[in-house]
């Protein structure tokens, strides 16, 4: 019979398998940085049930990878922050078209119709 | 089977179903709906694993503020044409082989973690009664480990420089502006309403989170969500960047326990620890003021940049 950490530990697997695939393979900016998050939230799990296996002392969960967790969900979402404003940054800079791939030949130079 | 082992199944499947979901439809709005869902039953995962500190963490911030912060972006996205092509399927397929086998090395580690597994807890529990605090979690973020909490402070303020610096030259000193489009009823009455139970939710999560699950990260996250709501509804304007009240309050969170644990190494011999008999009130004092300087950067992080462009 399975037992609940590792039911949660395989999924937790999984999904940074599918977050490492939507990065690799979605050519939208937004979407890789939303396939990152998934990726994160697996590996955040991961050090849930690790956690969660580590009971004792009357506590129900290790509270040391508990904190870790909390600190690493703010520095996900200001590292998220950071990649959409410089997305949207791209995009107006460009203009219509937005890729990560500077080869492309159909981009023009970007607009400097920000300057003063 | 047991009915908790069922549901603890029931809700893996649901969870990896929306995470394929969340990928795999085409387009971004719909996408980024998926990614909340997602985090909202990741939420779920973690009260089951009997850590309510990062499901509430996880609701607030993965799912409530990186959906918002999402869903601005996909909205202001809506027109870009995206003219990079997918990968070729040989691509794909070698793509998915790899991220197959990464799975697949993680997944024997979990089966075959150390049991009787490592283990803190003893130590924390050892030593909760010095620091006066019930919530052995806001104990090991704001006692143990606090250069972690500090530093985690820290962070977001140059994650925000960040933000701001992507300001063209003429916009600098102006207002960031959340407004996407004409605000219809329903926001604005949402905008009404749910601010004065959000408001007093967060500031219970960081009055609380001294003794039940709960604290300073949680309690900012659940304002920035309340204050960025409004923003959005078009309610109110946010302050211009280049005011100075709202620096020093950024800054107030980091500065106080900055000082507080210098003052440490007089009265306690040790950077970051607190005097016997002061644990306690040192580190309300700090969530606190660490609360409201969260509260103010998360929700600029979700404003962006500042604007100078009549809307």
């Amino acid at each position: 019979m399975i037992s609940t950490t590792t039911l949660f530990g395989l999924s937790s697997v999984i999904l940074v398998g599918l977050g490492l695939f939507g990065l690799i393979v979605n050519p939208q900016p937004l979407r890789k940085i939303l396939a990152f998050n998934l990726l994160g939230s697996g590996v955040f799990l991961l050090f849930g049930v690790i956690a969660r296996r580590g009971a004792g002392a009357g506590l129900n969960s290790d509270p040391v990878p508990q904190a870790l967790v909390i600190t690493g969900l703010v520095v996900a979402f200001a590292a998220t922050a950071l990649a959409v404003a410089l997305l949207l940054r791209l995009f107006q800079e460009t203009g219509q078209a937005i890729t990560l791939d500077t080869e492309d030949p159909s981009i023009h130079a970007p607009a400097r119709s920000n300057d003063p | 089977m047991t009915l908790a082992l069922a549901v603890d199944i029931g809700l893996t499947l649901l969870v990896l179903a929306v995470a394929c979901w969340t990928l795999a439809v085409r387009d971004t709005f719909t996408s980024v709906i998926g990614f909340v869902a997602y985090g909202l039953l990741l939420a779920l995962i973690w009260v089951r694993l009997a850590a309510p500190d990062v499901a509430l963490t996880e609701a607030a911030m993965g799912s409530g503020l990186t959906g918002l912060l999402l869903l601005g972006a996909a909205a202001r996205l809506q027109n870009a044409k995206n003219i990079s092509a997918p990968p070729g399927l040989a691509l794909r397929w070698v793509a998915g082989v790899l991220c197959a086998l990464v799975s697949a090395g993680l997944a024997a580690m979990v089966l075959l973690l150390p049991d009787p597994a490592p283990t803190l807890a003893p130590a924390v529990v050892a030593h909760l009664p010095a620091t006066g605090l019930g919530n052995p979690v806001t104990g090991v973020l704001l006692a143990y480990r606090a250069i972690d909490t500090l530093l985690e402070a820290v962070v977001l303020l140059p994650a925000l420089l960040g933000v701001w610096s992507l300001a063209a030259d003429r916009d600098w000193g102006g207002a960031p502006r959340l407004r996407y489009h004409r605000p219809d009823g329903a926001l604005t009455l949402l905008a009404q309403v749910l601010p004065p139970f959000g408001i007093i939710v967060g500031i219970y999560l960081c009055w609380n989170g001294a003794d039940q699950p709960g604290g300073a990260f949680q309690g900012g996250a659940v304002l920035a969500a309340m204050w960025a709501l409004i923003l959005t509804a078009g309610l109110a304007e946010a302050p211009p960047v280049s005011r100075r009240w709202l620096r020093w309050l950024l800054v107030a969170g980091s500065a106080v326990f900055l000082v507080i644990g210098l003052a440490g190494i007089g009265f306690a011999d040790a950077f970051l620890a607190y005097p016997a008999g002061y644990a306690k009130p040192l580190i309300l004092t700090i969530e606190l003021v660490l609360t409201l300087s969260i509260a103010v950067a998360l929700g600029l992080l979700i404003a962006g940049p500042p604007t100078r462009t009549p809307s």
